[in-house]
């Protein structure tokens, strides 16, 4: 069996006397596309911080690709190929569009803290940045400053951040919130192309976005983790819809269909 | 991706035309500028005052290289001016030593490269220093270098052998090996010296700005968070800006060392460290060229100001709680918004905003001056009266107080005036 892009056993996180995440088991396979929901307070943001770096775990561990990161600091968690995003945008407000994704390509092509280069001779630094924005569609947007971006491009070039660095395993939070239905459909088809064969788990309130891009789903709920499945599965669990999904799972079939 | 793509990856980055008129031509200007003021021939005095001012120009330079680049506000940045300045002071007094002596090798070290020394003891004070305070960013970085600039200024009086107590340490140029054949006897020949550093320290303060460090450092400044997720340790970041910070700090004092030929215990304290933060700030921290714009100012006024007026530390303090309130981005900010009003659509319109804005500072700055001159011949009690343009006015005149007043009133309604416009036009 090949091992796990990410492994999560019995991960407890409690703050103070409030316990938040009350052991969480999830295996996510790699090149899988993973949903996370569940009401709000569920501890789904505690769950992502615990993950990327954020927080410490209070017991329990999680692996990715079979080495424990719990309580490592998130830019060691980065180097070893675990990248996020942000729920609000959380970009270089002062930088141009070319130089917030120069920003998160240049420690991965190993130019980390050097002092004696020149980072406009860096042509494959150059080049890598001009394939992510092509990627993400801001190529002609790429000397704009980042902070006169309109919301939902400003969203895209946090996507384009978080993929830079070449990580294998992509946390994405809530990634179109705030969007309406247009950009919503277009980043989501994005965010598919921009992250194609890579493992994928996405915290995400749009129930549409969340059923057409997992692959499994997982339910959190008061900490805990009450099911997971394929779409189809969750959709037809009955703890689910009693637990959460409710009105919005009837919602769910006329979007579905 | 397409191979169009490929082809053209470089059009994204600025032309080569673009990169000599914004990166190349300001410097080759600034040097040109500093190179060729000798033949107008100034006087001892001037070059003097020019010296001075290639030293914090440097000076602030690395200071923004924390404040404006790095987003960390330090009190206590005089400290690595000092340690390197003293350092090049005793250096220099090991090349006297050895010449005379026995030789060795400070006998072969030239004057000339004193500034290195101050780089080196600079960068490494600030290693040291650096370890603790960079942990953390905002308050509590500021906090520690003000303990830390505390703690050196407290030294500086304490360990006689390295700081020389009361009276300094203090050292001889003309000694060593000549370099360029200068004797750098004669202050128009510390003037090359001062000119070669200067020029080497701002190109390489900017190269600097130009490298993965540099440029993470202003990602760390935005978004430290941020930083983390793209693979750099924030903290990390911010110890080795600090440390070139430091080093080229050093360097600046390496130069002063040779300038003055002697560093005192006020070299490391809170005055200079609050001197230079002024410079970064007056000139503009978010411009490379503010703390040079900033230095020249400040120098200028510290020496010729002083000779105008007693109160000049007051105006001084005015200018920085003006550029802090109504004009954020220092001298550049406002040489830069000048330059590119002048270059909108709407230029009349701008210009004459402009005006208003002028009158209104010159009125209420001649109210100010007035008041303030007056004020403190009367505190200082010698019976002496201000007499600006051949005009008599005492404490008691009424001519004074209208001169006072007048002006105040007008130039502050003025500008009133005009910030009530400018707001209603951007309603």
């Amino acid at each position: 069996m090949t091992v796990a892009a990410l492994s999560i056993t019995d991960l407890k996180k409690n703050f103070g006397p409030a316990e938040i995440i009350r052991g969480v088991n999830l295996e996510i396979e790699k090149g899988e596309r993973h949903a996370i929901i569940g009401p709000n307070g569920a501890g789904k943001s505690t769950l992502f911080n615990l993950i990327s770096g954020g927080y410490h775990p209070s017991s329990g561990s999680i692996k990715l690709n079979g080495a424990e990161i719990g309580g490592t600091k998130p830019f060691q968690i980065n180097r070893m190929g675990l990248s996020r995003s942000f729920q609000v945008s959380n970009i270089f407000a002062n930088m141009s569009v070319r130089e917030n994704v120069r920003c998160g390509v240049l420690y991965s092509m190993g130019y980390g803290y050097s002092f004696w280069r020149n980072v406009g001779n860096l042509k494959e630094v150059q080049r890598k940045t001009a394939e992510i924005l092509e990627r993400v569609d801001l190529l002609d947007k790429a000397n704009l400053p980042a902070a006169l971006l309109p919301y939902a491009d400003q969203r895209t070039l946090e996507i384009a951040i978080t993929i830079a660095g070449g990580a294998e395993v992509i946390l994405l939070d809530e990634p179109t919130a705030g969007m309406s239905h247009s950009e919503t459909d277009r980043a989501v088809a994005l965010i598919k192309q921009a992250t194609e064969g890579k493992t994928l788990l996405i915290v995400e309130h749009d129930m549409g976005v969340v059923f057409n891009m997992a692959d499994r789903i997982s339910v959190l709920v008061y900490g805990e983790i009450i099911a997971t499945g394929k779409p189809s599965e969750i959709r037809g669990d009955p703890k689910v819809r009693e637990a959460y999904l409710g009105d919005e799972a009837d919602a769910l079939e006329g979007d579905a269909a | 991706m397409s191979d169009q793509t490929v082809q053209n990856f470089e059009s994204l980055a600025p032309s080569a035309g673009q990169k000599f008129t914004q990166r190349v031509l300001p410097l080759a200007v600034f040097a040109l500028i500093i190179l060729i003021i000798p033949m107008f021939n100034p006087s001892n005095l001037m070059l003097t005052l020019l010296n001075v001012m290639g030293i914090n120009i440097v000076f602030a330079l690395s200071y923004n290289m924390l404040l404006g680049r790095g987003g960390l506000l330090s009190f206590g940045h005089a400290v690595y001016f000092g340690l390197g300045g003293y350092a090049a002071v005793h250096a220099m007094r090991a090349i006297e030593n050895a010449s005379y002596g026995d030789g060795g090798f400070w006998a072969s070290y030239p004057v000339f490269f004193l500034p290195v020394i101050g780089f080196g003891v600079g960068a490494l004070a600030g290693a040291i220093i650096g370890w603790p305070s960079c942990r953390r960013a905002g308050t509590p970085f500021a906090m520690i270098s003000l303990g830390v600039a505390e703690l050196i200024a407290a030294a500086g009086f304490m360990f006689g052998s390295i700081f020389g107590g009361e009276e300094g340490i203090s050292g001889d140029r003309m000694n060593g090996p000549e370099l360029f054949g200068l004797s750098l006897g004669p202050i128009n020949e510390v003037y090359w010296f001062i000119a070669f550093w200067t020029i080497l320290g701002t190109v390489g303060i900017y190269a600097f700005t130009r490298t993965p460090l540099g440029k993470m450092s202003e990602a760390t400044r935005d978004n430290p968070e941020r930083v983390e997720f793209v693979g750099y340790d924030p903290q990390r970041v911010r110890y080795l800006v600090f440390i070139f910070a430091g080093g080229f700090a050093g360097l600046a004092g390496g130069m002063a060392a040779v300038q003055y030929e002697i560093f005192t215990p006020e070299a490391v304290s809170l005055a200079p460290s609050g001197m230079v933060l002024l410079m970064a700030y007056i000139g503009g921290i978010r411009y490379f060229a503010g703390p040079i714009l900033g230095a020249v100012v400040l120098t200028y006024m510290q020496s010729m100001l002083s000779d105008y007026s007693e109160a000049w530390l007051l105006y001084l303090g005015i200018l920085f709680m003006a550029i802090v309130m109504f004009a954020p981005g220092g001298l550049a900010g406002i040489v830069a918004g000048l330059f590119n009003g002048l270059r909108a659509d709407d230029r009349s319109e701008r210009v004459s905003k402009w005006a208003i804005m002028v009158v209104g500072c010159v009125l209420a700055f001649v109210g100010l001056v007035a008041l303030v001159e007056v004020a403190i011949r009367w505190s200082n009690g010698y019976g002496e009266v201000f007499e600006p343009f051949g005009m008599h006015l005492p404490t008691a005149s009424v001519l004074t107080w209208v001169l006072i007043v007048l002006p105040l009133a007008a130039g502050f309604a003025i500008l009133r005036f005009g910030a009530t416009r400018n707001k209603e036009g951007q309603a």
